[in-house]
């Protein structure tokens, strides 16, 4: 085996043996201390959870996905928008800006009354949730690719006659590009967060409900089955944005040799 | 690498017009960037360009060289005077113009061919056309390429190539379009000796071939007398133009030519004015 090809491998096992010796330190702790089991169940007991509650907990966290991924796709495309209209005026920047601000400084469980009082119980309040958390990073992302075009950039594009349109075209979305990807990946787990919390208040559906349900029967190892089942799904959508991200922009990971 | 010179046959028809009316005229123009502080940073500066000239400008650092290229090009409105391009006065950006700065700007998303042709993309005609004419506009990017040594590098990515091979994709794209004016603002000052000396050829023969009009600004004296037809000296803040020195020196001069006493004579002078114009 080639050097280069054993440390590759070396790498990409670093996040299992970690996982792996985390639950192992886990199960010890659980097995060797006396706390109860009731409060703080060991691994082997929240894999029976799994075992027992399979199915309800893959119908519940489809849902969540799908609430999710609504949320988050209604995030993409509002902040992309919005995003180049801030990046390309400034104008609209100095207007919108402190707003947005604001508006990300309110914490979202306190907007879910108002959702729900809008929107009753269900999917809706918790894909605006989501939508509401996973929007802004995805904004000020984009924005901060344009509005960081190289003046030298621009003066060229000017020079050849470009409007303002081409250059945005030619020059400021595919610089923003690696920007939004890389917003993509904090906006998709921000979604996850976002149903989540509003599914523990208002949902009959989704891995929030579950976790409520379980833990008014005290069944702390499903509660912490949900946790893991959240963390999993955040965990591969991070990485399909990832995925995206390579392919799309590439050339933004020259210095890493990607 | 070297461009074969000597086969070179110069346009007679543009060769005439060079003595007619300048291509390019600034008249006392003068730039304060804040009004209100009333400091300038040029102050009556008159210059006339031939058609098919080459003309380098040099000067003590911060002088305002570039506030200069600006000007010329319509990015910035001079606080008064005038400036004249193809006898209209600019206003806004005029069109068409080839830029290459000492950063070579290109695009990191697209392939070094796809940087030579996106002036194609922008300027008329070739916009109009290029989806008709889109084999052609390859062909005239790759010829391009392969006019400054590029041949084999169209696919790759600018990240991938050197300094000295970035600047020459850069050269290609600001002359890609055919544009009567091309603006250099520095484009060798990042680069090694070796390959700075090697460019100047390289910019040589294209304007041998091509012939169009051409306003350098420099740091390199000897890059300025090896290139340009006339230098233009400025003086630090307010820049006013102090000296202007025809180059008689035959072309296609040499990097062995810049060493001639003719040459070095000529470099002196300019270094003497600078001196001058820095204390």
């Amino acid at each position: 085996m080639k050097p280069s090809v054993r440390t590759r491998l070396y790498r990409q096992s670093m996040p299992w043996l970690l996982t792996a010796v985390l639950l192992l330190c886990w199960q010890i702790v659980s097995a060797t201390s006396d706390i109860s089991h009731a409060i703080f169940p060991s691994p082997a007991e929240v894999l029976g959870a799994f075992d027992r509650y399979g199915s309800a907990i893959a119908d519940h966290a489809f849902h969540t996905v799908v609430t999710s991924l609504i949320g988050f796709f209604l995030a993409l495309a509002a902040g992309i928008v919005i995003g180049l209209a801030i990046g390309a005026s400034p104008f609209i920047y100095s207007g919108v800006y402190p707003l947005l601000v604001a508006f990300n400084a309110i914490p979202k469980v306190a907007l879910l009354p108002l959702f729900v009082l809008w929107c009753g119980i269900g999917v809706l309040p918790a894909v605006l949730t989501a939508f509401s958390l996973a929007f802004f990073p995805i904004v000020v992302n984009v924005a901060t690719g344009l509005a960081t075009i190289e003046p030298e950039m621009e003066d060229v594009m000017r020079a050849l006659g470009a409007r303002r349109d081409e250059i945005l075209i030619k020059v400021g979305i595919p610089r923003s590009l690696p920007y939004l990807f890389a917003a993509l990946k904090v906006a998709i787990t921000l979604a996850f967060v976002g149903s989540v919390i509003s599914e523990t208040v208002a949902s009959n559906e989704g891995i929030g409900v579950l976790m409520m349900a379980a833990s008014s029967r005290f069944d702390v190892a499903l509660v912490f089955a949900g946790l893991i089942v959240i963390a999993a799904l955040a965990v591969a959508a991070y990485g399909v944005c990832g995925l995206v991200e390579r392919r799309m922009a590439h050339w933004a990971f020259r210095a890493r040799g990607g | 690498m070297n461009l074969r010179l000597g086969s070179v046959q110069q346009p007679v028809k543009r060769e005439l017009q060079a003595d007619a009316r300048p291509f390019i005229n600034l008249n006392s123009v003068t730039l304060a960037y804040d009004s209100d502080d009333g400091i300038l940073t040029l102050d009556g500066v008159s210059m006339a360009i031939g058609r098919g000239e080459f003309v380098a400008v040099v000067g003590p650092s911060g002088c305002g060289k570039s506030t200069l290229m600006k000007l010329v090009t319509g990015l910035l409105p001079p606080t008064s005077g005038d400036i004249t391009v193809d006898d209209k006065i600019v206003h806004g950006p005029i069109k068409g113009v080839g830029m290459a700065f000492q950063n070579a700007t290109l695009m990191p998303w697209r392939t070094t061919l796809k940087n030579v042709l996106l002036p194609l993309e922008i300027v008329q005609p070739f916009k109009r056309e290029r989806r008709k004419k889109r084999a052609a506009h390859h062909a005239r990017a790759q010829a391009m390429l392969e006019a400054v040594g590029l041949g084999a590098f169209g696919a790759k990515f600018p990240w991938q190539l050197s300094g000295g091979m970035q600047q020459r994709a850069n050269l290609c794209r600001a002359l890609v379009h055919e544009p009567e004016l091309l603006m250099l603002d520095e484009p060798f000052a990042a680069l090694d000796a070796f390959t700075r000396e090697e460019l100047w050829g390289v910019m040589q023969g294209l304007w041998l071939q091509r012939r169009f009009s051409a306003i350098l600004v420099t740091h390199d004296l000897r890059e300025a007398v090896y290139l340009a037809d006339r230098v233009f000296v400025m003086s630090k803040k307010p820049a006013r133009i102090i000296l202007e020195r025809k180059i008689p020196l035959p072309r296609p001069r040499t990097v062995e030519g810049s060493f001639a006493p003719e040459f070095v004579d000529i470099v002196h002078e300019l270094r003497g004015k600078i001196g001058e114009a820095r204390t």
